[in-house]
């Protein structure tokens, strides 16, 4: 099976986010990046794929010059190609723009199956894989928890996923291959790169891919059809009391008000 | 401006959700319609007839029976072609996450999803408002304006506007029939199912201590699960611990797992992703414990202590005994 991944660079957890100048996006230098961890998932989930039925893993990763970092490590952790859709201007594309600059890299690769995360950490619309599964005619589902192969090959070829529901429900759904599916967090246990991984990736063939259409709103029949206009701090909507000091001290005021304020105690 | 309300169900009832849209419709649009795809429909087109809106279509066809991303992309295109509007609203379902943005596509738009509020701009005239949706993982706002020529798509996150908001009247009901056929539909779905009964069931639980990320370690669970026992309360979870097999999924708060709302919610070590927040910002004091003082999860709290969970959890758990004592 060619199983195609694709995976996208957001700024680590935790990381502290000021809005750039513009204040369109946020202040991207001194940022740390990492893998997007829903692809991490779904990474793992083509490797333990391919390890099962054979075939090949290809990383396909749009964004700029730093994103090669993120598709080392997926090389390292055992993908056998990728493929850099070079955009320094990620930021400028809607959802619709960026899946466009995906489906023309997938298009030519004829994959089996096509895999993502159900979302991404940054912008968290949720929905690439479904528009790939569109813009490819491909047939689609979401929030995966497993995937069985039931006929690999052959025009008869597909497959049997679990896909999560609301409220702890679940259903099974079979179609046929090729496919995409949007893979959910926790669907397996993520591997580390191995030395010899991380030595095998440097060998690995990484092809840069220059879009057609760098810029998305030249006036162009297919614009983008929304755009972030300002990025802030969220105001709260409840005023938290705060309580500092030592952490004895602290729990000492906490408690103090949950008993004579909140009256929960 | 035009807006047609898609509304969702299950088993013969409406999801609660679709009130909530329906009220965000009637808020925003001064034109509103609404559509129920499916099989079999008629009794729920009457209950939302009972609305003032302009019009219930029913999307009536065998095919629609169960859900399907291909059978429900096809319908509602055909539907929205129809009816010509200039804002199309849904619930941010697991089910609208699974077909929307495939429908939008179709239109050559882009799916906003997952927003929270729309602000409308009265002194410019038939503007659409703006939206106001969450990025990275609730850390930063962001409004979004659309461009080009509707239909646009939006989906509304849970809770984000009130039901109880609806006003009621009078709407006529339409029945239209989508040009279906079974080879368009490549999903096979089989019957939903629960993986065991819930052994734990927190909705009925009147105190709450979660825990997140910040724990690090399955051996660390403990300290927080001390805290639960001194506050004669449940131990929950967010979502990362119950994927990495540290507590089981039963015990999962979130969009994925239970929705609560107890007397008190403890946070600990929980940062605060949207995910995790809509499975409780409805708790009635919410008291968050975590090291970064910009956790999204401040912002939904009454009460809070910025500091490492394990020097501040022991410390909590003595004093709740002692006031307690």
């Amino acid at each position: 099976m060619k199983i195609l991944v694709a995976i996208k660079q957001v700024p680590v957890r935790d990381s502290a986010l000021v809005t750039s100048a513009s204040g369109r996006w946020i202040e991207e230098s001194g940022l740390s990046f990492e893998i997007n961890e829903p692809d991490a998932y779904a990474l793992e989930e083509a490797l333990q794929l391919k390890e099962k039925h054979g075939g090949e893993v290809v990383a396909v990763c749009a964004g700029p010059a730093r994103a090669q970092q993120t598709i080392r490590e997926a090389l390292a952790k055992g993908a056998d190609r990728a493929i850099h859709i070079e955009v320094e201007n990620l930021g400028e594309f809607d959802t619709l723009g960026i899946a466009r600059l995906l489906a023309e890299a997938a298009r030519p690769e004829n994959p089996d199956l096509m895999l993502t995360g159900l979302q991404s950490d940054d912008l968290g619309y949720g929905q690439t894989g479904v528009v790939l599964a569109e813009l490819l005619g491909l047939p689609h589902s979401t929030i995966i928890m497993q995937v069985d192969v039931v006929n690999k090959e052959g025009p008869g070829s597909s497959i049997r996923v679990k896909r999560e529901l609301e409220d702890g429900w679940f259903q099974h759904i079979a179609m046929p291959l090729p496919a995409v599916l949007t893979i959910q967090s926790g669907i397996n246990k993520l591997r580390y790169a191995t030395l010899m991984g991380i030595k095998r990736a440097k060998t690995k063939e990484i092809r840069r891919v220059t879009p057609n259409r760098v810029t998305p709103n030249q006036g162009e029949a297919r614009s983008r059809s929304m755009h972030i206009e300002k990025l802030y701090a969220p105001a709260k909507s409840r005023q938290a009391q705060i309580f500092e000091g030592d952490p004895k001290t602290a729990a000492a005021k906490l408690v103090e008000k949950l008993k004579f304020e909140a009256r929960v105690l | 401006m035009k807006v047609l309300a898609i509304l969702e169900h299950q088993n013969g009832r409406l999801h609660r959700m679709s009130w909530e849209t329906l009220a965000a419709a009637q808020q925003i649009g001064a034109d509103v319609e609404a559509a129920l795809i499916g099989s079999g429909i008629a009794a729920l087109a009457q209950e939302v007839a009972g609305k003032k809106i302009a019009r219930v279509y029913t999307a009536e066809h065998a095919l629609l029976q169960n859900y399907t991303a291909d059978g429900y992309t096809a319908a509602v295109e055909a539907l929205v072609r129809k009816a010509n509007p200039d804002l199309v609203l849904f619930p941010h379902t697991y089910q609208t996450r699974d077909y929307a943005p495939k429908l939008a596509t179709r239109f050559d738009r882009s799916l906003i999803s997952d927003v929270v509020a729309a602000r409308s701009e009265a002194h410019v005239e038939n503007s659409s408002p703006v939206f106001v949706r969450q990025f990275f993982q609730g850390k930063l706002n962001g409004d979004i304006r659309l461009d080009g020529p509707g239909p646009h798509f939006v989906s509304l996150q849970a809770g984000a506007w009130r039901a109880d908001a609806l006003e009621s009247g009078s709407a006529a009901v339409e029945t239209f029939t989508p040009e279906l056929n079974a080879s368009q539909i490549r999903q096979a779905p089989e019957a939903p199912f629960r993986e065991s009964a819930r052994a734990v069931d927190l909705t009925a639980a009147e105190i709450i201590v979660s825990v997140g990320r910040g724990i690090g370690d399955k051996d660390k669970i403990p300290v927080v699960e001390d805290l639960a026992r001194a506050l004669g309360g449940e131990l929950a979870a967010s979502r990362p611990i119950c994927d990495a097999g540290w507590l089981p999924m039963e015990r999962q708060v979130g969009s994925s797992g239970q929705t609560v709302s107890p007397k008190m919610y403890v946070a600990v070590g929980i940062s605060g992703a949207i995910q995790h927040l809509v499975g409780m910002k409805g708790s009635k004091i919410i008291v968050a414990i975590n090291k970064d003082a910009n956790a999204p999860i401040f912002e939904v709290a009454d009460y809070g202590i910025v500091g490492d969970l394990f020097e501040v959890v022991p410390a909590l758990a003595e004093e709740i005994r002692k006031a307690k004592a």
